[in-house]
């Protein structure tokens, strides 16, 4: 254990409030916020007609029917290489950024930073900037203190179940569930979603905010193995800026003026001018407070700024800096971005040559076939027919493949069964072999089970196998 | 374990790898605060749940929680919510039902049957229902070859009544004579060779042809004139290719010699008491079994 008695057993979290900055960066990051805040919003309420049984919403995760609605696509159950192949990509994309842009999806996309941005945002209406909020931390518990955290908290909680509840639209048709919400007929699983997202919002973008990024998210972790030389970051142009002072006499003393602006800002509460640290979600405002105070003091922008460790050393040595998209393309991105378009261009065409129609064979194993008092030999398959077609059609059963074998529907003397739209059927059909036959006397006859939807043609087949007698 | 040093303030453990350092920096508050709080969840948890072990059990916990009772619990909720449909399967015309195939009661008797099925005839039919294997006196219930009838209600009799036993007086009942006792060997080979005839088996012509007499005479009033059977008796077909004990010469020269009495329990709870099948149940195996693919 350790000999230092007062050491205590956890450290304390050191506040942070961020100052209020401007520049192209917070510009950017103000757009990328509301964007993103908005397709988060309103998606859910994007209509797309879907026929009279399903609700006309464009994007819809419809549990009870296991389905996956997005615009113009499908997705069903047996699809789900789709989602799985949409999050390998998703999982590409960000190796591609990282290692080109650094943490970009930190600074700017990350749910976790963009309703962090959002509630310093209203935290800034409400107690003020920077100072007054520092001021209004350390005062004593006074009506003023209680009053602003009141509309805080309450703000903050507005915000926290417009979250959940633009969660929930997403599973169900959203002016239904709205209506249902409000007037308390939602089941009560809406409202238990609602109240669990309302909390964690809150807590992970009010309360726990950089914390989150430094001790809890893993991807910080993984990041720096796809960082290198040429990726470019954030960082402080130690060489210009040191031996940093304070003081008008800027004799023998470097660009920084020690004004802590950079400190300031930083919604993490780190000083960049230490160098790279885990802590940094390279958010740029630091470079937009920099750059205000290098303008007023009249020296060149980017003191503290993107660039990549390797032209750093270049720049120090006094050399030039390489041109932003040589650092781009470099073996690693092209590789991870022609595997990003690999993965994409084998969605869209598994998405284009995708039938309406599905059948899986399941042929019956136990027993492998039956005898027939006749002496035929008939074997049983379990058949799921799905119609993707959103009508109710007509399905066709027929085998090819092997002379002599016909196919019974179970329950039903003709050759069709009626699939109801968007539903899957199973369907039991037994095929036999007369007696005497090849199939009937064989271990194992291959064939080939066949549908046609009667109305479109269309057509999709699955190879199975007959057990004849010898197989037993 | 070399010395600690310290760094900006921050002790070492004293732990060194390669001239790596491990710094003593002590934990996030949140952490710690989440450490304690599952030592008093795990506290308060023990006492509310089963959780001690004991010699014979555990301590039961405050609660009184016991995932048995929750078993319990929900198979009542499930024969509950089942009741209705019990009844109406227990009163409901078997031949209507077996044709209105959508109805509720339908994929009720379907389902369940197979639950019974598997509990109490897998054993002897298989859990296939093919008779677990060819020619062993287990009628495969799948194929279209019927001893006793293969219409739903018929099945649904043997079933409740079961085949030669004493329990119900209403038991499918026949009896097949050892005709090794009546008839001289050499009109038992001959019968032997007719019967293997019928359903077009190898066999030798000439007693064949003798064998047709013997077989008037002694067989045809129960299998029929021309073999066929008769499910009134529980009469084989003898000219179909199955064959329950096998139909080579000499399984059926055994067959002939011997005769055969197959034996099946009334499954109905008027005759089981304790251990049979409820009239629901009874018409809901009946239904599963007709459905397999044999059903007329
Ligand atoms: S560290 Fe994690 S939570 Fe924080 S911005 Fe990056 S990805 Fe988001
Ligand atoms: S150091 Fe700069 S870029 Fe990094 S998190 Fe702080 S303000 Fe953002």
């Amino acid at each position: 254990m350790s000999s230092t008695e007062d050491q205590s057993l956890y450290a304390k979290r050191e506040p942070v409030f961020p100052r209020r900055v401007k520049g192209k960066f917070r510009t950017l990051k103000w757009w990328i916020m509301a964007v993103t805040l908005g397709i988060y919003y309103l998606t859910p309420w994007i209509r797309w007609d879907r026929g009279p049984a399903l609700p006309d919403q464009a994007v819809l995760v419809d549990m009870a029917n296991r389905r996956f609605f997005f615009f113009w696509i499908e997705i069903w159950p047996h699809e789900f290489y789709f989602i799985a192949g949409l999050l390998i990509m998703a999982g590409l994309g960000l190796f591609l950024f990282t290692s080109a842009l650094g943490r970009v999806w930190c600074g700017y996309t990350c749910p976790q930073t963009v309703w962090t941005d959002l509630f310093i945002l209203t935290e800034r209406w409400i107690e003020g900037d920077r100072n007054a909020r520092v001021r209004l931390w350390k005062k004593k518990w006074d009506t003023e203190k209680v009053r602003k955290r009141a509309v805080k908290y309450v703000v903050w909680l507005l915000i926290g179940l417009a979250t959940g509840g633009a969660w929930i639209f997403y599973f169900a048709d959203a002016p239904t569930l709205l209506q249902n919400l409000v007037t308390g007929q939602a089941h009560p699983v809406a409202y238990t979603t609602m109240a669990i997202l309302t909390f964690t919002t809150v807590f992970m973008g009010g309360v726990a905010r950089e914390q989150v990024c430094i001790y809890a998210c893993p991807w910080p972790r993984i990041q720096a193995a796809m960082m290198d030389e040429d990726t470019i970051t954030i960082g402080y142009r130690e060489w210009r800026g040191e031996p940093r002072g304070k003081g008008k006499t800027r004799e023998g003393l470097g660009d920084c003026i020690d004004c802590n602006a950079c400190v300031n800002v930083c919604p993490t509460g780190i000083d960049i001018r230490d160098g790279q640290q885990l802590a940094c979600i390279t958010c740029g405002l630091c470079i937009d407070a920099c750059d205000e105070v290098m303008e007023k003091i009249g020296k060149p922008r980017g003191l503290i700024d993107y660039f990549t460790l390797r032209d750093e050393e270049v720049e120090r040595a006094g050399g030039q800096a390489k041109d932003i998209w040589r650092h781009i393309f470099r073996p690693r991105t092209v590789l991870y971005s022609s595997l990003w378009a690999a993965v994409g261009v084998g969605l869209v065409v598994a998405l284009f040559v995708r039938s309406e129609i599905d059948l899986t064979v399941r042929a019956e194993r136990n027993p492998l076939f039956d005898q027939m008092a006749d002496g035929s030999v008939r074997n049983t398959y379990e058949l799921r027919l799905r119609n993707m077609t959103g009508d109710d059609r007509p399905f066709r059963i027929t085998v090819t493949g092997a002379p002599m074998l016909y196919l019974q529907i179970e329950g039903t003397p003709y050759e069709t069964v009626q699939v109801e739209a968007d539903e899957m059927l199973i369907q039991r059909v037994y095929v036999t072999a007369p007696a005497g036959s090849e199939a009937a006397q064989e271990t194992r006859t291959d064939f080939r089970i066949w549908v046609e939807d009667l109305e479109s043609n269309e057509r999709t087949h699955e190879d199975t196998h007959f057990n004849g007698l010898e197989s037993r | 374990m070399s010395e600690k040093k310290e760094y900006d303030g921050v002790e070492t453990t004293g732990h060194e790898w390669d001239g790596i350092e491990e710094l003593n920096n002590p934990l996030p508050r949140w952490w710690v605060w989440i450490f304690y709080a599952t030592i008093v969840w795990g506290i308060g948890y023990s006492i509310a749940y089963p959780a001690w072990p004991g010699i014979k059990s555990s301590t039961a916990g405050l609660l009184g929680y016991s995932t048995r009772a929750d078993v319990a619990e929900d198979i009542a909720a499930v024969n509950d919510q089942n009741a209705a449909l019990r009844t109406e399967l227990a009163g409901a015309d078997l031949a209507a039902l077996v044709d209105n195939r959508d109805s509720e009661v339908y994929s009720y008797a379907v389902n369940g049957g197979r639950a019974v099925f598997a509990a109490n005839c897998s054993q002897c039919h298989g859990s296939g229902a093919n008779g677990v294997a060819p020619a062993n006196g287990y009628p495969n219930l799948r194929d279209d070859a019927w001893l006793w009838g293969g219409t739903v209600d018929e099945i649904a009799h043997t079933v409740a009544h079961g085949i030669r036993n004493e329990q119900s007086l209403d038991a499918r009942w026949s009896e097949m004579p050892a005709f090794g006792d009546i008839l001289p060997p050499e009109e038992v080979d001959q019968v032997v060779q007719y019967v293997l005839s019928l359903s077009g088996n190898e066999s030798d012509a000439a007693l064949a042809e003798a064998g047709a007499e013997v077989f008037d005479l002694n067989c045809s009033s129960c299998h029929g004139p021309e073999g066929m059977g008769d499910t009134f008796q529980g009469a084989p077909n003898l000219a179909d290719a199955i064959w329950l004990y096998g139909g080579d010469e000499e399984t059926v020269t055994e067959t002939v010699m011997n005769s055969r009495f197959g034996v099946m329990p009334a499954w109905s709870e008027d005759y089981r008491v304790g251990a049979g099948l409820s009239q629901d149940e009874v018409n809901a195996v009946a239904v599963y079994v007709h459905q397999l693919g044999g059903g007329q």
